[in-house]
C-alpha cells in the first residue's frame, strides 16, 4: 500500500503567493552565502538540505489522497482540487486511450472536498468508470449542482466517463478494490465520515473534518477502536487546541494535541497532520509540526509515535 | 487528585498536584467551577507536572464561565513542561499567565 497526498489544505485552496516565494528565495540565497555549485546535482543537494518550509512547500490544493498499489483499480479519498493533478498524472502515465476504474471515498460533500471533480480529466474520457462511495444520500446532488449552469460550462450529465454512486452504511465492512473498507460517522456540520482501509495486515485511516469531543479519553470513545493499531492515521488537525474549543468550537475540526492523544491511545504507528488551515503559511505549518512532535514526546507513555505533516506530493509506503 | 486551596483577598488560590489528565480533569474542573462561583480564581501550577487536552478543556470551561460572571481565571508558576504545553496549545493567549503566584494574586485583586 502506498499513500500519496495530492491535496492537503483545509476549507479552501491556498496557493503560494509572490511574497512567500520571495521570502523563500531570500532565505535560500542567504543560506548559500555566496557558494557556487559546480553541478545541478550539487545544487539539488543544497536545496534538499534547506528546511522544508524554505526549500519546499506544503502546497495549497484541497483534500485528495490516493491509496495506490492495491490492485488494478485506483482508490482516492475525496475530490478536492488535488484530484486535478492526480488526473493529469494519470493522463501522462496511462494516456487517454486506456480506460480505468476509479474508486472514490467521499468524507462528505462540503465544497472543498468535491471542488476538484469538474477539473478531473478522467471524468471526461469515455470508457473510464468512476465509482463514488460514501454515506451521504446527497452525493450525486452535490456533484451535479456544483457542475451546472451558470456555475460551470460542462453539465455533469455530459461527462464522458461512467459515473456511479455507491451508498455505504457506516460501521459495516466492505470489500472494494482490494481493500476492506469501514466508514465511521464523524462530528461535523452535515455529518462527515472517516474511512478505515485494510489490506494484507496494513491499516490506513482517513479521518478528516471531524471535531472530537470527549469528557475523558478512553476505550469507550468510538474513535479509539476505529483508529486501533493503524499504520497510518490521516487526521484533521486544522486548529490549535485553544481555538478548537473557543472561537472555533463547533466548526467541525480538531487540533494537533487531540490528534496525538487519540493516536497514542489507539497505538497508531504514524500520525499525519492534515487539512491545514488555509491562513497558515509554510513556516507556521512547520512550527506546528515541531510542536506536535514535542507534545508527543512529553505525553508519551508507550511506544514512540511518528508524526508528520502532510504536503501535496508526500508519499508514504506501508 | 490533591488540590490545595487558600483564600486571599477575595481570591481563591488552587494548588493542584501531579498530572491534570483524563483521570483527574473532571475533579479539577468541578473544584475550579465551584470556587469560581465565589469569586476570581488563581491556579498555582507549581506542583503540576503535566496537563493534557482534557485538563486544558476544563480550564477553558472555567474561563468561559468567568467571562459571563465578571470574574477572572488566571494561572501562575508554570513549570517548564507545562509552559511548553501552554505554548503548543496556544492557551497562553486565552488565559492570563503569571510568573509567580504572588504576581497573579496582585493582578487579580
Amino acid at each position: 500500500m502506498l499513500v500519496r497526498f495530492w491535496g492537503t489544505r483545509g476549507s479552501l485552496p491556498a496557493p503560494l503567493g509572490r511574497r512567500a516565494v520571495r521570502a523563500k528565495l531570500r532565505e535560500a540565497l542567504t543560506a548559500a552565502a555566496g557558494r557556487s555549485f559546480a553541478t545541478p546535482e550539487e545544487l539539488d543537494r543544497f536545496i534538499d538540505g534547506l528546511p522544508f518550509d524554505v526549500g519546499g512547500t506544503y502546497g495549497g490544493n484541497s483534500s485528495c489522497v490516493e491509496i495506490a498499489n492495491v490492485g488494478d483499480e485506483y482508490v482516492l479519498c475525496d475530490l478536492g482540487t488535488g484530484v486535478r493533478e492526480f488526473g493529469v498524472r494519470m493522463m501522462q502515465e496511462r494516456g487517454p486511450q486506456r480506460p480505468a476504474c476509479y474508486n472514490v471515498f467521499l468524507s462528505h460533500v462540503h465544497w472543498d472536498h468535491i471542488m476538484g471533480f469538474p477539473f478531473w480529466p478522467s471524468a471526461y474520457i469515455p470508457g473510464n468508470t468512476i465509482r463514488i462511495h460514501g454515506c451521504h444520500k446527497t452525493m450525486r446532488e452535490a456533484l451535479e449542482r456544483q457542475q451546472s449552469d451558470p456555475c460551470f460550462p460542462v453539465d455533469f450529465r455530459n461527462l464522458g466517463a461512467q459515473i456511479e454512486f455507491v451508498e455505504l452504511e457506516p460501521e459495516r465492512g466492505y470489500e472494494i478494490a482490494g481493500l476492506t473498507v469501514t466508514a465511521m460517522l464523524q462530528n461535523h456540520y452535515g455529518d462527515s465520515y472517516g474511512y478505515r482501509f485494510e489490506r494484507d495486515g496494513k491499516v490506513m485511516v482517513y479521518s478528516t473534518d471531524c471535531e472530537h469531543k470527549f469528557q475523558t479519553l478512553d476505550e469507550s470513545y468510538p474513535f479509539v477502536p476505529f483508529y486501533r493499531d493503524a499504520d497510518l492515521l490521516v487526521f484533521d488537525a486544522m486548529y490549535s487546541l485553544a481555538d478548537s474549543i473557543s472561537v472555533r468550537e463547533d466548526w467541525g475540526h480538531s487540533s494537533n494535541m487531540v490528534a496525538v492523544e487519540l493516536a497514542q491511545m489507539a497505538r497508531v504507528k504514524h500520525l499525519v497532520l492534515f487539512h491545514h488551515e488555509p491562513m497558515y503559511d509554510d513556516r507556521t505549518i512547520e512550527t506546528v509540526l515541531g510542536e506536535t512532535r514535542r507534545y508527543e514526546e512529553i505525553s508519551r507513555a508507550g511506544m514512540p509515535l511518528t508524526v508528520s505533516s502532510a504536503y501535496d506530493g508526500l508519499e508514504i509506503a506501508l | 487528585m490533591e488540590i490545595g486551596e487558600q483564600a486571599s483577598g477575595g481570591i481563591t488560590i488552587l494548588r493542584p498536584v501531579g498530572r491534570i489528565d483524563n483521570d483527574t480533569s473532571a475533579e479539577f474542573q468541578d473544584k475550579l467551577l465551584s470556587r469560581l462561583g465565589g469569586g476570581s480564581v488563581l491556579i498555582d501550577f507549581t506542583a503540576v507536572e503535566f496537563i493534557s487536552s482534557a485538563g486544558l478543556a476544563a480550564l477553558m470551561t472555567a474561563a468561559k464561565q468567568a467571562k459571563t460572571s465578571s470574574r477572572r481565571v488566571a494561572v501562575a508558576a508554570l513549570g517548564s513542561v507545562v509552559q511548553e504545553i501552554f505554548a503548543i496549545s496556544r492557551f497562553s493567549r486565552v488565559v492570563p499567565v503569571f510568573a509567580s503566584a504572588a504576581e497573579g494574586i496582585a493582578a487579580l485583586q
